[in-house]
């Protein structure tokens, strides 16, 4: 504390601490955090449990142990889902960074009839919940022989209407000084964009990157209803048929879905304040 | 180097002209500042001759060559722009070797010619610095570097000092004064601070509406401009206006009046009156303001205000009675119905 501080000064600053409506806010604040992360502890919990423990709910388990991580990792199953997640994660955040901001920058910042149109156009694809788009991406793909294919999981990821309005309304902050001294200076358009645009809007392209790949990475619906192979399952659907393969096999299901969790939380643990910002730009609810 | 000529020059949005058919030379190595209020076209003009705004009719030449449907990267110009337009990410060495990101020139030469153009801009401690880290005049150097590093055949430069504090305007403003004695390369530059123009300029452009009202020198322009607008544009305080009649070689003021007068602050005196003053006024002091070698005194004559000089030391208290002379040969006239100029008396 400031030893110069008024009596008065102090006093307040201790009210401040002690205020009840501060109290309930922060044991809300400490229950919800607690619900939150208690399925999680659980999960890691579990994943270091025998059969037999399973359903002995001790948070640290009797007697660790490392077996059930040997199993999942030597099943050759779970790498290859592993891998298949990451190459249709990280392949659908890349487009979308390159295609959702070429578009958006396009739309912020060239005048040509219709743009207007087509910005309204992109953005009320966004009223249309996955449900009902699910039914014609499924056509669509077994008409074209998409189906069973990492390309058939991926399509109706590769673009997203989000993005698109993210990275528009992020490019038109940028001043068109930037981009006039540029044209000046002899570069074309698409170099424009490249070297001096999205440099200046990295931490929308951040935010981005992360919603997408994090989207991508727990996708369930759409892979469950593309996917028929195993060879082509991606984590979340693969981690799924552990559990209806045999007898239900908890402590095997979460050792999977601890190491499924270990990329996301790698993620946000390394960009949470890019996540944040990101959350605050797109006016999302978290 | 090379000439930059504006002919018959139009600029329209739909069915609203903007630029009404300019005409302008501006010569091989000329300082041409374009002045005048907001909305004026200055800045169209500019934008027009860098290639980033359509010409909707007339030609702009840049040497011997229309360039109309030309990109601006084919114009062979370098544009300052007010907000610096200096990219963010980069270091001041990145960004005053982006002017030459299209040359053809060796790694080796693009370096040197970077760490010249740092060297000449004072810039040489920063280089390796990110603008954030830089001063608004900082900033303002590693813009005009940057263009400079191109060797472009003129320099445009538009309102590049609007963004600075008074004091950094004054010194910036030298400074680009003495790089365009040093390198000698065409500038026209686009202002709406009349005293940018007139300390900078070789030649003043004043632009109103979409027309070029006046084109010249600065003193030119400042002792003879063609219509009140320009009088009252150019030159701080602004030149008092006021309708006056003429009897006997002596004016008056009076409104209605035969013609308008116009008068300098820094000519109508305050105090006794010479041999012969050609206009005399009087009114009570509003409110004066000592500049130091001489001080501004405000007061009004039928209901309109004026600004007369006293000396230094003798500045009349705020509600005195005052005259102020105004010696033969300094007052303008202006027509009374079309506003130009009429010989002075």
């Amino acid at each position: 504390m400031n030893p110069t501080a008024s009596p008065t000064t102090s006093r307040s600053l201790a009210m401040k601490r002690i205020r009840p409506g501060r109290i309930v806010i922060w044991t809300i604040l400490f229950i919800g955090g607690l619900l939150m992360v208690t399925p999680l502890l659980f999960m890691f919990s579990t994943s270091f449990k025998t059969a037999a423990q399973v359903y002995d709910l001790r948070l640290i388990p009797a007697a660790p142990t490392l077996d059930n991580y040997i199993r999942v990792l030597s099943d050759g199953r779970f790498l290859r889902w592993f891998l298949n997640s990451s190459f249709i994660a990280i392949t659908v955040t890349l487009s979308n960074v390159f295609f959702d901001s070429l578009v958006g920058y396009t739309l912020a910042k060239f005048r040509f009839r219709g743009r207007y149109l087509i910005f309204i156009a992109i953005l009320s694809t966004l009223m249309i919940p996955t449900e009902m788009l699910v039914i014609p991406w499924y056509l669509m793909s077994a008409n074209l022989g998409w189906l069973d294919s990492y390309w058939g999981i991926m399509f109706p990821g590769m673009m997203t209407a989000f993005g698109t309005f993210l990275m528009k309304q992020f490019f038109e902050t940028i001043p068109d000084d930037f981009l006039e001294a540029a044209r000046i200076d002899g570069l074309n358009e698409f170099t424009i964009w490249w070297r001096v645009a999205m440099p200046l809007v990295t931490p929308a392209l951040s935010a981005l990157a992360i919603f997408t790949f994090l989207g991508n990475w727990t996708a369930f619906f759409w892979p469950l209803i593309v996917t028929t192979s195993q060879e082509l399952y991606t984590l979340p659907i693969g981690l799924s048929s552990f559990a209806v393969e045999q007898a239900i096999q908890w402590e095997m299901i979460m050792t999977g879905a601890a190491l499924a969790t270990l990329p996301t939380l790698l993620v946000f643990l390394l960009l949470q304040r890019y996540i944040v910002r990101g959350v605050m730009l797109a006016g999302l609810k978290g | 180097m090379a000439t930059i000529t504006l002919r018959n020059l139009v600029k329209s949005y739909g069915k609203t002209d903007v630029i009404h058919g300019i005409n302008l030379e501006v010569a091989d190595g000329e300082f041409v500042v374009f002045v005048g209020p907001s909305g004026c076209g200055k800045s169209t003009t500019l934008r027009m001759i860098a290639g980033l705004e359509e010409v909707s009719g007339g030609e702009i030449l840049i040497g011997d060559r229309v360039v109309n449907e030309l990109d601006p990267k084919t114009r062979n110009i370098a544009m300052v722009f007010q907000n610096y337009a200096i990219y963010p990410h980069l270091t001041v060495r990145q960004n005053i070797a982006f002017g030459l990101y299209t040359s053809t020139l060796s790694k080796e030469q693009k370096a040197a010619k970077v760490s010249e153009a740092g060297a000449m801009l004072g810039l040489e401690p920063l280089l390796d610095r990110r603008p954030s880290d830089l001063s608004g005049g900082q900033r303002q150097r590693v813009a005009i570097g940057r263009a400079m590093v191109r060797d472009p055949a003129a320099f445009l430069f538009d309102e590049p000092l609007s963004n600075l504090d008074a004091q950094l305007r004054a010194q910036m403003r030298i400074e680009i004064k003495a790089l365009h004695q040093r390198l000698g390369t065409t500038i026209a530059y686009v202002t709406h601070d009349q005293v940018e123009a007139m300390t900078m300029a070789d030649r003043i452009v004043v632009m109103r509406d979409g027309h070029i009202l006046q084109s010249g020198a600065p003193m030119e322009i400042y002792d003879n401009p063609v219509d009140v607008f320009t009088a009252r544009f150019i030159g701080t305080p602004s030149m008092n206006v006021l309708p006056v009649v003429e009897e006997g070689g002596v004016m008056r003021p009076a409104d209605p009046g035969t013609v308008l007068a116009g008068i300098r602050p820094h000519d109508l005196l305050v105090g006794e009156a010479g041999a012969g003053a050609s206009l005399s006024l009087a009114g009570r002091v509003t409110a004066v303001e000592p500049l130091g070698p001489e001080t501004l005194v405000h007061f009004e004559v039928a209901g309109k205000p004026v600004i007369a000089t006293a000396p230094a030391r003798q500045a009349p208290a705020i509600g005195a009675e005052v005259v102020a002379h105004a010696q033969p040969g300094r007052v303008h006239l202006f027509d009374v119905a079309t506003q130009k100029s009429l010989p002075r008396r």
